[in-house]
């Protein structure tokens, strides 16, 4: 990639099976600064894999990847570093139960940058302000909404100032009512250029803020391109026929009759 | 009827012994929790030979009773060091905590959500940083239950050091019975006392319970 832009994430060749099941078999990926790319695809084809193959939690069978010119699949990388520089939402959201709000987005800064504790509490201020959650500070996770869990947990995660922001289907935990706060946060960030690798079912986000909407199945990235273009014109039957069904359930219908075309 | 008015006469003896049996018990806890955890951790986290040579300590001594423990810090080691008696019980008390507390906080360590130790690492903390500021905080509150029950239980065990001569409570109940001849009445002060103990000792934990707690949705 040249022109355009720094390449922050890097894929190649990755591969990983669980026994018998091969869930990645051999994906290629490049994300570059500022992109939002969108993931979909039917359940137990490798996306929640392919986003932990990234930051390490689950180590590839073979492969490399690289995150901001780091090879984090290099024996002699300090993971450790690495995770600090990428950032995760997960889709149970994950927040430390005993902590509050506040400690759960400035623990990060405190334990693993070293912050003193008064700047730490000031950045996961900013943090929480950030996500419209201010006043919840001193809330325990269990006096929290789900929207309100997952809005933290992004909170927590963008405290560490990471490189690119990993969301492993942040809303598919939560009731209907309260995806759509999460989804505004997660709007805002790709307006303010973060670098995104997003995991969903939601279209509308992909359709509204996404640069890149890849279709995967089988451990393999089917399609790749601007969700316009896969949406409407998709080059593969399964692409099509994945994403109409998709559309008929969560009833983003405006695209849905073009795509038959 | 004299016979219950000696051994009335004689509770401040029989309540001397209460110091001692805290003492026992104290030791024996605090022990027990000292080296219990590390051992949890050791088991949850460490792999191979570690592991496996935690639980085969944990194994052995959750089969042998206490009061054989006793005997053998007693015969093998307190004579041959020529250590108190008072020392061996304790010794005893708190490798038999040891074990069953490795066990008590390995459930509440495994208790807790992967998915806590999964945010704490995608965070950049080291298996020990996740394990010490997130995992732990938590177990420790899970296990608060658990370990009342664990108190209780070594303080009624500090009994049988009366065996190896420890002039605990029951020791010095067991005098008072032989010098007034009334076994049940002096046994009935000794289990007064027992379960007043016992009953100050789960109250204060309940109450230790509650102050940590989580506050959740119903509270504010």
């Amino acid at each position: 990639m040249t022109g355009k832009g720094k390449e922050i994430v890097r894929i190649d060749n990755l591969h990983k099976r669980y026994g018998e099941l091969e869930v990645l078999k051999g994906l290629d990926l490049s994300v570059t600064r500022g992109e939002v790319v969108v993931v979909v695809g039917p359940s137990g084809t490798g996306k929640s894999t392919l986003l932990r193959c990234i930051n390490l939690l689950t180590v590839p069978d073979s492969g490399q990847v690289w995150v901001d010119g780091v090879e984090v699949t290099a024996a002699k990388t300090n993971i450790n570093r690495v995770r600090a520089n990428i950032g995760m939402v997960f889709q149970d959201f994950n927040l430390f139960s005993h902590l509050t709000a506040l400690q759960n987005v400035a623990i990060g800064l405190r334990k693993v940058k070293g912050m003193p504790a008064g700047r730490a509490n000031e950045r996961a201020m900013e943090e929480l302000t950030r996500v419209g959650l201010a006043n919840k500070a001193r809330s325990y996770p269990s006096q929290l909404s789900g929207g309100q869990k997952q809005r933290v947990a992004i909170a927590r995660a963008l405290a560490m100032n990471p490189k690119v922001m990993l969301f492993d289907e942040p809303t598919s935990a939560l009731d209907p009512e309260l995806i759509g706060e999460v989804l505004d946060v997660m709007k805002r960030l790709a307006h303010e250029g973060i670098t995104m690798l997003v995991v969903t079912h939601e279209m509308g986000f992909a359709k509204e803020v996404s640069n890149r909407l890849i279709f995967m199945e089988g451990g393999v990235i089917v399609e790749d391109g601007p969700p316009d273009r896969v949406f409407f014109r998709p080059q593969h039957s399964r692409t099509r026929q994945f994403l109409r069904k998709i559309s008929e359930l969560y009833g983003k219908d405006e695209g849905s009759a073009d795509i038959d075309e | 009827m004299e016979g219950y008015i000696a051994v009335f006469r004689s509770i401040p003896y029989i309540f001397s012994g209460v110091k001692t049996t805290l003492l026992l018990t104290a030791a024996g806890l605090a022990f027990g929790a000292l080296l219990g955890l590390p051992l949890a951790l050791v088991r949850v986290y460490a792999g191979g030979l570690w592991a496996f040579v935690v639980n085969l300590y944990i194994q052995t001594i959750r089969s042998l009773p206490l009061l054989v423990i006793i005997f053998l810090f007693y015969y093998g080691i307190a004579q041959a060091l020529n250590l108190p008696e008072f020392l061996a019980a304790a010794l005893a008390l708190a490798v038999r905590s040891s074990a069953y507390q490795a066990e008590l906080f390995r459930g509440a360590i495994q208790s807790i959500a992967q998915g806590q130790m999964l945010a704490a690492r995608s965070l950049g903390m080291t298996r020990l940083e996740a394990v010490g500021y997130i995992i732990v905080p938590q177990a420790i509150r899970v296990s608060i239950p658990s370990w009342s029950n664990e108190a209780a239980i070594v303080l009624k065990d500090s009994s049988l050091a009366y065996a190896v001569g420890v002039l605990e409570l029951m020791r010095h109940t067991e005098y008072v019975s032989a010098r007034t001849g009334e076994p049940f009445v002096s046994f009935m002060v000794a289990g007064a006392i027992y379960f007043a103990i016992t009953f100050a000792t789960n109250r204060s934990l309940d109450a230790a319970e509650r102050r940590l707690r989580i506050p959740s949705q119903a509270e504010v």
